[in-house]
């Protein structure tokens, strides 16, 4: 706990320097507390650091412990350019053309859920990552990391599952690996895959580039996804119909970019961490605000009945076949359009739009009337008892 | 305090007596209502889920008798936002 | 969702606060307490306090039972949970609670069995599926919750489970609330009872409150609606000088509580002399423990708990905050080195919590916000 000391002492000094200095005391109420939230805004803007020193499953949420421990260790090592936008995947330039590169890993567990299974998600996942980065996507790798003891009946399964997937998607699985560790020591199967597509001349998205105005679209109901494997662990005993969202978005998305030309700022795929995650990731990139009405979200009602039961809130929970869409305020009916013309995005939604104060944060008008801020995922979603 | 929860009871268990499956919004769970006592939940009423357990029945006549008060509420201040829209107009 | 839905409906939510607004007198402040985490929750999710007046401030009390753990028990915990064989079973809220050495969520990136559940039954059938292990489950709660774990208790007992037993740290809120009201820092004018602990003890234990304080309160329910009608009711009750206690919720609470409840509770716990809370110190008779006859159940019997008194870190203020005394904005530490992400104290790890809530929900002046979201 000496970590925790010394920052904690820190922050003392701080206080001591920097809000004595402002003669707190003599401050009147009000400003003093937008002095302190001043305070907030500076350490949030602070040079992440990893303060832990070993791994935990927070550090895997998707949240603020995955931005950090990325900003702080990763990025560090390998600053470049191209790795710096942190989109969904690298925009790269090779022999005359632009490829966009993508790599993802898949852990889930159970392998097999109500909706699908890990070589679903495999294939969907890394494509759609392609897709939200504006590139057609054409090849795939799969790495395989298998444990003794799993089943191969089951290793057929998962592959069927891919096969079928990369036909639905249009893409081929052309190189890939296989590696087998000691029994327990890998869950039944792990699933890394690299993903490459061509991006078109001219296109360029980013969460950076929005701005006040546009609009922010959700391509479907958020959550089935994470809500669907919580209760396929069996757990918690709850029964539903839910079934995973896992999808290939690509065909939505060339309908999306041909339906508003040059009218889409940025897309993003919806998983770890949530919608939520994805709103701040903007808001920060873009130092602009992000208004979203609680009311104009979709969300299943039995993910909205299993999320309250167990306390976490939906806009946290993973998707896998979910775009969230920024584009320009004007041309949000014609893309909304488009996303309902096809089969994924029947129920897609206008949530909010893009605000340029207060710049940084996701602000979320409730059903009920009141306001409040949507943070960055902590630790892994709690459910709150008591 | 804590994360309670309103849930339609949908059966009692035939061999668990102490367990009932309850709905809530298509979710449906199966929660023990021993806490209950002797007034067993009847498929279609209400309970309070708590941690697991059944707390309380959701008694539906002050459920109605609550919220026709706030409709009162409501519509009071409907009315009075009507009668002071109409005598701006003039 | 039925029973939710129509308590969160928005133009009844402003023509409360009209209401509310009406009955205050010109020049006079207004405070009430809530002592429900829930509450706290609550109110800041729907984000509450922009329909009350400025004249109306809701200061939140020690309603949150993760919150007041202190430290030492944290680490006996911990200490039981790193013991051989052990699987510790916990709700989702302590994961993240830190103690001296670090909290479960450390210790299980450190390998021990820690696993969390959403009931206390959950825990049983852990230990029912693991005969070869010791299972314990951290009880935490108010008397909202102490019902769920005693019939567990009585469920293992019936079915002469040998490998279970629980970490009793389960608060009573009645003696919480009269420290409160002895406290010299606060100046309250009303309370807003908490709505789940009252459907098992009731409203009677209350009367206390009015009868010997002055003060009136209204046992009110957890949507945006009932906490409005609350405040409303209690505004009522000044307005016209009376000093009741009310209930808001009695679509749930029953004035004479839940028997069955209370009898499970009394079968298998009693009262200690005295329990430590959080920043409110040594509190008699608010705390309970297994009794001798279920003493196989006791973890705190079965196992060697360390039972050391933690000091709270130097900059801690989580005590003053959850008396009310302090807004979890004026904690020096609150933001910058207490965070949701590193949290120093109770008050910022749970959901709960009033640091927590007003982190999440509550940390823009209300002034710019309105002007963000206005339509």
């Amino acid at each position: 706990m000496t970590e925790q000391k010394n920052w904690v002492e820190e922050a003392l000094a701080e206080h001591e320097n920097q809000i004595d200095q402002r003669h707190f005391s003599k401050v009147a109420p009000g400003e003093r507390e937008a002095l302190v939230l001043e305070r907030i805004d500076r350490a949030r803007r602070a040079r992440a650091r990893v303060k832990e020193e070993r791994i935990t499953l927070a550090h895997g949420s998707g949240g603020k412990a995955t931005h950090t421990l990325i900003e702080a260790i990763f990025l560090d090592a390998f600053r470049n350019p191209l790795l710096e936008p942190m989109e969904d995947a690298a925009r790269l330039t090779m022999a005359g053309g632009r490829i966009a590169l993508t790599t993802d890993s898949y852990v889930v567990s159970p392998l097999f859920f109500p909706g699908g299974d890990i070589g679903d998600l495999a294939i969907n996942g890394t494509v759609n990552d392609l897709a939200v980065s504006g590139a057609t996507p054409m090849y795939l790798s799969a790495g395989f990391i298998l444990e003794e003891g799993f089943p191969v009946a089951d290793l057929q399964r998962v592959v069927a599952s891919m096969r079928a997937a990369a036909d639905a998607a249009g893409v081929q699985v052309v190189t890939g690996d296989t590696k087998v560790v000691q029994r327990g020591k890998a869950d039944g199967c792990y699933i890394n895959t690299a993903g490459v597509g061509v991006v078109p001349d001219g296109l360029d998205l980013g969460v950076a580039n929005a701005k006040p105005g546009d609009a922010v679209l959700v391509s479907g109901p958020i959550g089935d996804h994470g809500v669907t494997v919580m209760l396929a662990r069996g757990e918690l005993d709850i029964d539903t119909d839910l079934t995973s969202d896992t999808a290939a978005v690509n065909g939505l998305v060339a309908d999306l970019l041909a339906a508003v030309p040059g009218g889409v700022r940025a897309m993003r795929d919806a998983t770890r961490g949530g919608v939520a995650t994805i709103l701040n990731e903007v808001a920060k990139a873009a130092n602009v605000s992000v208004v979203v009405a609680e009311d104009d979200i979709p969300v299943r009602a039995e993910v909205r009945g299993a999320s309250e039961l167990l306390g976490i809130d939906p806009l946290y929970v993973a998707c896998e076949g979910r775009i969230v869409a920024i584009v320009d305020g004007t041309a949000a009916d014609a893309a909304l359009d488009a996303m309902h013309r096809n089969p994924l995005g029947r129920e897609a939604a206008i949530v909010g739009r893009i605000a340029d104060d207060p710049p940084g944060i996701v602000l979320l008008r409730t059903a009920f009337g009141g306001t409040r801020i949507v943070d960055m995922l902590v630790g892994d979603p709690l459910p709150r008892i008591c | 305090m804590c994360l309670g929860i309103p849930g339609e009871v949908i059966e009692i268990l035939a061999d668990k007596p102490d367990l009932a499956r309850v709905d809530v919004s298509g979710v449906r769970r199966a929660i023990n209502i021993g806490l209950l006592g002797d007034d067993k939940p009847k498929p279609g009423e209400w309970v309070l889920i708590h941690v697991g357990f059944a707390l309380s029945k959701i008694d539906e006549a002050e459920a109605k008798a609550a919220l026709d008060f706030l409709e009162s509420i409501g519509q009071a201040y409907a009315d009075e936002i009507d009668a002071l829209r109409e005598s701006l107009i003039e | 969702m039925r029973f939710v839905d129509e308590f969160r409906d928005a133009d009844t939510a402003h023509a409360l606060a009209a209401k509310i607004a009406g009955l205050c007198e010109p020049g006079r402040q207004y405070k009430f307490m809530e002592v429900c985490g829930g509450h706290t929750h609550t109110i800041y999710k729907h984000g509450l306090e922009d329909y009350l007046p400025e004249t109306i401030t809701l200061v939140h009390g020690p309603g949150c039972p993760v919150c007041v753990i202190p430290m030492g028990r944290v680490d006996d915990a911990m200490a039981l949970a790193s013991a051989p064989d052990v699987i510790m079973t916990s709700f989702g809220d302590m994961m993240r609670v830190p103690g001296s050495k670090g909290s479960f969520f450390d210790a299980k990136a450190n390998g021990v069995d820690i696993r969390m559940v959403y009931s206390p039954l959950d825990s049983l059938k852990i230990a029912r599926q693991n005969p070869d292990k010791r299972v314990v489950f951290m009880a935490i709660g108010f008397e909202t919750t102490a019902p769920s774990t005693a019939m567990t208790v009585l469920r293992a007992a019936q079915e002469g489970i040998e490998n279970f037993s629980i970490f009793c740290n389960h608060v009573t809120i009645v003696p919480a609330i009269k420290a409160i009201l002895d406290s010299p820092d606060l100046r309250l004018d009303g309370f807003l009872g908490p709505g789940h602990v009252s459907t098992v003890i009731g409203c009677r234990p209350y009367e206390f409150i009015s009868r010997d304080y002055g003060k009136p309160v209204v046992v009110a329910g957890f949507e945006p609606l009932d906490i409005l009608q609350s405040i409303y009711l209690l505004m009522v009750q000044l307005h016209e000088g009376r000093a009741e206690i009310e209930n808001q919720y009695s679509r749930v609470v029953p004035w004479n509580g839940n028997l069955v409840a209370l009898k499970a509770i009394n079968e298998t716990m009693e009262l200690r002399p005295y329990f430590e809370w959080r920043g409110l110190g040594f509190i008699s008779h608010s705390a309970l423990r297994v009794r001798e006859k279920y003493a196989r159940f006791d973890a705190e019997e079965l196992f060697q708990v360390p039972g050391v008194r933690v000091a709270d870190p130097k900059a801690c203020q989580c005590g003053e905050v959850l008396k009310g005394v302090l807004k979890p904005w004026e904690c020096k530490v609150f933001g910058t080195a207490c965070t949701p992400e590193t949290p120093i104290g109770t008050c910022m790890v749970s959901p709960e919590g009033a640091c927590a809530a007003y982190y999440n929900f509550g940390r823009f002046t209300r002034q710019r916000v309105k002007e963000a979201t206005a339509r």
